[in-house]
């Protein structure tokens, strides 16, 4: 549509021009300028969200999901953060650390998943949420996937552990929830990071 | 395209001739006439008889668009006119004296009617200038981060997104009405459509784990993106509306920053095969991925290809560090251009918005023009701002 109006003010112009080439000193005009840009307004969005069904894990819509490697590691959403509530203190003891630029789970961590393991296994009403962090050393593109897959790797300890795969949710926040403000490496090290936040189904 | 530049080009490889030696080396020093060479001198400009917004108008979108400022007898174009309610604006030839533009504006504002004289100027030359096109960037206060549009220069810049909530990564549908990105606002890291007139959204995809890096097609019936449902870290693809849902890569390590290729067949996206970190294209529909050589650079992310299809832009992740970086499509040797981070292209294939650190932890926003390494900032926008995409 803009392009169209661009083109044609531009043909325009260009036709102008091309009558004036006889008379170069003469100024050509006016040329008037298309004020067509539509003005965002901030404010309140309507929103049209299409109804969501828990059990289909997908925009609501129905489609042909040629995924092939559905099965114990696909997430399958019994829990969703939208129909649940947070407990964010209940294992903020356990949080796991990274390498840089790794989402391997290290030996020395195996504790905290071990912990949160037995947690889930004691409270089997619950669902755990878990938040893949990683520091600032990366691009927002590339850190948004790692921290993914830092969660996703501790997601695949605890099925392996016995955790059902339904309960579990996980989420990148990429680079954007710092615990150190610190561009050092010990803030770093602090920053990659997965959390663990037990869900409550409302 | 740039047809002034023959008789110049020419004379570079006649003299590189005559000393015995051409310098076709990794920077690919030459300008091939009809292409757009990664290493252009700027076009020396003289302006006269403009002032104040209109003046300030003017030089940047020179600047960003090649050219350099230069004294009447050593310039190559000599732009003159005045703005005395009104822009006035002559363009012409200095060696052959030839007037190439010459008109008086009315209408909007004195900054939109000094942006359409350089626009002019550009079609002159056979290009197409920018001073009417927007971007979208993400723009962050503390916690939150929403979504704005503004001019390309940072001006009339205004949310689209109101949530309180953390809004990322936008990109455009190719009509420029609307707008793909990641909310977290209802909890989850969702992907949502807005029309930016409508102030209507709807959720592409709201898959369990992360929804991340949308990219809408060309043709804008597709929608690229990076899912973990299946509890790994893939590309998949869909319809606009979300479903019909495609996986197209199997990994366990993460895919990341999807874009499309203008004719719309493939896919260049960050990835990782056998230990190594490079950028890859895959077929749109499927297939095997293909690596795109970057020789030079390391751990290549955030690629995104240019609208004549020629160059994909992207960011190098070094020790300390990041630097925007281009190579050429079907990959090679890439160059440095300068230091930064999420590159989008104009739709004149050779300037570029990126995001630059600043000393105090925020980011600014930047505009590049990749063949004459000519930066610019965009000082108009106050704040943290990052993640730019230009509408094409």
């Amino acid at each position: 549509m803009k392009a169209i109006q661009l083109s044609s003010l531009l043909a325009v112009v260009l036709a102008l021009s091309l009558l004036g080439t006889g008379c170069q000193k003469r100024v050509i005009g006016p040329t008037p300028i298309n004020k067509s840009e539509s003005r965002i307004r901030p404010g309140e969005i309507s929103d049209n969200l299409p109804s969501y069904n828990a059990n289909n894990s997908g925009s609501g819509v129905s489609g042909a999901d040629l995924d092939t490697a559905t099965g114990a590691h696909a997430q399958s959403g019994q829990f969703s953060l939208d129909n649940s509530t947070q407990d964010r203190a209940a294992l903020a003891g356990h949080t796991v650390h990274f390498d840089f630029d790794s989402s391997v789970v290290r030996s020395d961590e195996r504790g905290n998943v071990d912990a949160v393991a037995g947690y889930m296994q004691g409270n089997p009403a619950v669902g755990l949420l878990i938040e893949g962090h990683c520091d600032e050393r990366g691009t927002d593109g590339y850190n948004d996937a790692l921290g993914e897959r830092r969660a996703s790797a501790l997601r695949e300890v605890l099925i392996s552990q016995g955790v059902a795969a339904e309960r579990i949710i996980t989420q990148s926040w990429g680079k954007r929830r710092p615990v150190d403000l610190g561009h050092n490496e010990a803030a770093w090290a602090k920053n990659r990071r997965g959390e663990f936040v037990v869900l409550h189904a409302k | 395209m740039n047809h002034q530049h023959y008789p110049r080009t020419l004379a570079v490889i006649v003299a590189c001739l005559a000393l015995g030696h051409l310098p076709l080396s990794a920077q690919q020093t030459i300008t091939i006439p009809g292409t757009s060479g990664l290493s252009e001198s700027p076009i020396p400009v003289n302006l006269s008889g403009f002032s104040g917004e209109a003046l300030e108008v003017i030089q940047f979108d020179l600047l960003v668009q090649g050219f350099s400022l230069a004294g009447a007898d050593t310039a190559q174009y000599l732009l003159s006119g005045s703005n005395a309610g009104n822009v006035v604006g002559r363009a012409q030839d200095r060696i052959n004296k030839n007037m190439l533009v010459n008109k008086s504006y009315t209408g909007a504002n004195l900054r939109r009617q000094a942006h359409q004289f350089v626009d002019d100027f550009l079609a002159t030359l056979g290009r197409r200038g920018i001073g009417g096109t927007r971007i979208a960037f993400v723009h962050t206060e503390g916690r939150n981060s929403e979504i704005y549009v503004g001019n390309f220069d940072g001006t009339d810049a205004a949310p689209v997104t109101q949530d309180d909530s953390t809004a990322i990564s936008p990109a455009w549908t190719p009509d420029n009405q609307a707008l793909c990105y990641t909310s977290y606002r209802s909890g989850g890291a969702w992907i949502y459509l807005q029309n930016l007139a409508a102030r209507q959204r709807t959720i592409i995809a709201r898959y369990p784990g992360s929804n991340f890096s949308p990219a809408v097609a060309p043709d804008g019936q597709r929608v690229a993106m990076i899912l973990s449902k299946s509890g790994t870290v893939d590309l998949y693809a869909a319809n606009l509306t979300g479903n019909v849902l495609t996986r197209l890569t199997q990994s366990r390590e993460d895919e990341s920053s999807p874009c499309w290729s203008p004719d719309g067949q493939w896919i260049c996206y960050a990835g990782k095969i056998n230990g190594r970190r490079a950028l890859y294209r895959i077929a749109s529909g499927g297939g095997k991925p293909e690596r795109i050589a970057t020789s030079g650079v390391l751990n290549p992310t955030e690629p995104d290809w240019s609208p004549d299809g020629k160059w994909i832009v992207f960011t190098q992740q070094r020790r300390g560090g990041f630097d925007i970086c281009v190579v050429p499509a079907a990959g090679g040797s890439a160059t440095v251009l300068v230091e930064g981070e999420d590159p989008s292209w104009a739709p004149n294939s050779r300037t570029v918005v990126y995001t630059r650190r600043n000393a105090r932890g925020g980011d600014q926003l930047s505009l590049l023009d990749v063949p004459t390494k000519q930066t610019k900032t965009i000082t108009r926008i106050s704040g943290s701002n990052s993640q730019p995409s230009w509408a094409k």
